[in-house]
């Protein structure tokens, strides 16, 4: 049994990925280096709205690509194989400023995976971490530079991430562990 | 995704599921081949060792790329210079070869279900890379993907297999995953190599090789293989050029948007006149690059199924 708790709804997305753009804009003030990458499942979704929100601020195009890191999993000889995704990068990262987008950062080692994934498509300048959750429990010394809220959670409570695009609704959900 | 399987060693007894699976995670490692660094961690510090009892060149080599592309440790094992010349059997040289803590076999063997039987014996992940005359599951998967890359779709084309199909592994294994994605399948031939049984699997048997062509959307030739033919199965290599031979008068009576497909090695002049085989009608290079790619997804999947787990979150 797990109790399910709505912790941000479709107008606190909006305003998290608002304020996530603004803080990207602030940091990085050539926005001509920033290209955004997001990891499937979510975070291709929340890179290209933050894109979108971002092309408006600098009154250019920012570039988005997808980021699939399942080929770059340190855990893939202790679970079934993953689904992949395509990996879509059509720019070049070498010299940019890549800002990596997921929605829940845990572990870490995902996004240790890609940064690894990463460095098969060249050498960017800077990477920085956008996420819009981030639950604690990491194991690698890895730390998000933009996050959208910090929820403390149990190791096995659960963070539901659900998108338009994927499920119909913006929402994230904590089902609580018993 | 469905796949918890922990060897791939046929087609018969996959799902329709699990062969869209393949395909679908192939499409993802045919990228990776396009990007400049084709190489990605996926099975580092693994080992396999692909034990070769019948001779390969192709199935071996891409074998042995996708390997190296994901990263693993590879050994090649071949019949002409092992102990097999010295009297082991196939199970104790298995049983050495998984003390040497490897994790996978890729095994290409002249007796059906050599396999099944290495999947029985020993603990590693076994891949079925040609067994006799019964099925070259990967050798499918990659025809099947080529035809979905050009078709869109399975299911309701008209597939022809043309040429040697009583000894053809690969027409078997064709059968099977075109059969369970919902196409239909004509086998054709000279009738010593082309048995009625055939229709047991649920395609259909013809002789005549323009009927075979007509409505086909993709024709798929096999070689000739002399070396498994015991005995003259047709008059003369003559003959079955002009019976069977796939040359402009008889393509031309086929739908022209249908597609040539051969497995290799080609017999030029014999299965397919040359510049049939050369022209943008035909898809046997398409063949070898997705052969790659579909390599890779099976050893990525096979690598983690051990039954299904919880996936780990983040």
């Amino acid at each position: 049994m797990s109790s399910p708790n709505v912790i941000l709804d479709a107008a606190a997305i909006q305003r998290v990925l608002t304020r996530i753009a603004h803080e990207i804009a602030e940091r990085n003030e050539n926005g001509a280096e920033v290209v955004l990458a997001g990891i499937p499942v979510g975070g291709d979704h929340l890179a290209r709205r933050l894109g979108k929100i971002l092309s408006e601020i600098w009154s250019q195009p920012v570039p988005v690509g997808i980021l699939d890191v399942s080929m770059h999993r340190d855990d893939l000889d202790q679970r079934a194989a993953p689904k992949i995704h395509p990996t879509v990068i059509p720019f070049d990262v070498t010299g940019k400023t890549v800002v990596l987008v997921d929605d829940v950062l845990f572990s870490g080692r995902t996004t240790r995976a890609a940064m690894d994934a990463l460095n098969d498509f060249g050498r960017p300048k800077n990477i920085q971490l956008a996420v819009v959750i981030d639950r604690g429990h990491r194991e690698l010394p890895i730390k998000a530079d933009f996050v959208g809220k910090n929820v403390p959670t149990a190791g096995n409570d659960k963070i539901r991430v659900r998108l338009v695009e994927n499920d119909g609704v913006d929402e994230v959900v904590l089902e609580r562990a018993e | 995704m469905t796949w918890a399987r922990k060897h791939l060693l046929d087609i018969e007894s996959l799902t329709p599921d699990e062969i869209v699976t393949v395909l679908d995670t192939a499409r993802a490692f045919k990228a990776v081949g396009e990007r400049a660094i084709k190489k990605v961690p996926a099975l580092r510090g693994r080992t396999v060792i692909n034990l070769f009892v019948e001779p390969s060149t192709r199935t071996r080599i891409s074998f042995e790329l996708a390997e190296q592309r994901l990263s693993a440790d590879v050994i090649n094992f071949s019949a002409e210079a092992s102990s097999f010349k010295k009297g082991e059997t196939l199970k104790d040289t298995a049983r050495n070869l998984e003390a040497l803590n490897a994790d996978f076999i890729v095994i290409r063997h002249s007796a059906s279900g050599a396999p099944h039987f290495l999947a029985r014996v020993l603990d590693v992940h076994v891949i079925n890379a040609g067994d006799g005359a019964h099925e070259h599951p990967t050798q499918a998967l990659l025809d099947v993907f080529t035809i979905r890359e050009h078709k869109g779709r399975i299911a309701g084309l008209n597939i022809t297999i043309l040429g040697d199909v009583l000894y053809s592994r690969v027409a078997r294994s064709n059968i099977w995953a075109l059969m369970k994605l919902g196409a239909a399948v004509t086998v054709c031939g000279p009738a010593t190599l082309v048995p009625k049984t055939f229709e047991q699997m649920g395609c259909r048997v013809t002789y005549d090789v323009d009927e075979a062509i007509r409505n086909a959307d993709i024709i798929n030739l096999l070689r000739i293989q002399h070396e498994r033919q015991r005995k003259t199965m047709f008059p003369s290599i003559n003959e079955y050029i002009q019976l069977f031979g796939l040359n402009k008068a008889r393509l031309a009576k086929a739908k022209p948007d249908a597609l040539i497909m051969h497995p290799g090695p080609i017999n030029r002049g014999v299965e397919i006149d040359s510049d049939i085989a050369d022209s943008g009608r035909s898809l046997v290079l398409e063949q070898v690059t997705n052969g790659l790619a579909v390599r890779m997804a099976v050893l990525f999947l096979v690598n983690g199924g051990k039954g299904p787990q919880e996936v780990a979150e983040n």
